[in-house]
């Protein structure tokens, strides 16, 4: 008599989430936060309070940014 | 022998398995970053360049009341404008799309959350308030002009200080949250893990030092504009990205539950 849609079926039938084990976020945890931090690190800090490169080129670049993202820019 | 290899076959598949999905999550992560940049520059370019060249102007009719020459121009403004923003706005997503999307492969399936698009809403408007609203009512956006070039190294240090005691408040008011929610009930938790979050966070903000350098005659429209502009830029980032991960995520999530 009753013939749920698929979706619906599909719905209720989902199991519940299986976690990821730590293991195996552990190396792309590792990876992920080094790319993180180096981006947000240019965008935010660079030539800034702390610099790597000497001059102003990259601090000029992002200089909008820096601003209405909210760092210190100067 | 054989009953090792046995053993550790189907062993070492799964966590294979497991380590293919933590790593597209990691980079749908970042392509959602990136997307939700886009919609953020655009915002920012309609609403926050106004301010910033109103700001750039009374910066410059100061220095010219003062009688000092103009700055050079390394890199002219109409550049700092488009690209300069869209870029520093790109790699700003990218990299919170990728510590984003590490966070929600660590919360699902131990938060008790099925839908992975509700998950990834609701960990985008926490990522939100812990590391753009909390610490920017503290130490808030400020436009060109404002704020003491000597005071930089501090006011920089303070600001990721006050990002990463944010980040340690929520992750304890989010265990204590769970755990309250263990021994009673939803609610319950949600409203300790709450309290506790506001009391940590008023108590860190009242340790940290104030900064006030806001220069006579600086236009109180523009900064409250600008600040406006800024913390819209980031609801844009942010909403975008939890709604664009979700989408992004749902397909590889699927994908592994009818493989089970």
């Amino acid at each position: 008599m009753m013939h749920p849609s698929s979706s619906r079926a599909r719905a209720i039938a989902a199991p519940a989430p299986v976690a990821i084990p730590v293991g195996a976020l552990l190396p792309w945890a590792v990876f992920g936060l080094l790319l993180s931090v180096l981006m947000l690190y240019f965008v935010g800090a660079e030539q800034g309070a702390v610099s790597l490169i000497s001059g102003h080129e990259v601090h000029e670049f992002v200089h909008d940014g820096r601003h209405l993202l909210g760092f210190p820019c100067h | 022998m054989m009953a090792a290899i046995c053993w550790a076959s189907p062993a070492t598949k799964e966590q294979g398995f497991f380590l293919m999905i933590a790593g597209r999550l990691l980079a749908r992560g970042m392509i959602a970053g990136c997307l939700a940049a886009a919609l953020a520059f655009v915002f920012a370019r309609f609403f926050g360049e106004p301010q910033v060249a109103l700001a750039i102007a009374f910066e410059a009719a100061r220095s010219a009341a003062e009688g000092a020459t103009p700055e050079p121009e390394m890199i002219s403004r109409s550049v700092q404008a488009s690209y300069g923003l869209a870029t520093a706005t790109v790699l700003y997503g990218a990299g919170f799309g990728g510590l984003f999307a590490l966070v929600f492969s660590f919360a699902y399936g131990r938060l008790s959350f099925q839908s992975p698009r509700v998950l990834a809403l609701l960990l985008a408007v926490a990522g939100f308030v812990t590391v753009v609203l909390v610490p920017d009512l503290k130490y808030p956006p400020n436009p060109p002009a404002v704020g003491n070039p000597a005071t930089l190294a501090l006011r920089t240090e303070t600001y990721f200080v006050m990002i990463a005691l944010s980040i340690c408040v929520a992750a304890i008011a989010c265990l204590i949250g769970q755990k309250v929610t263990q021994m009673r009930d939803a609610w319950t938790g949600w409203l300790c893990g709450g309290a506790v979050f506001i009391l940590l966070v008023a108590l860190v903000q009242f340790g940290l030092p104030d900064v006030n350098e806001v220069p006579d005659g600086f236009p109180a429209v523009v900064l409250w504009r600008f600040r406006e502009a800024a913390l819209g830029m980031q609801v844009v980032l942010w909403g975008s990205m939890g709604l664009i991960f979700g989408a992004l995520a749902t397909p590889v999530l699927t994908g592994r539950t009818q493989r089970s």
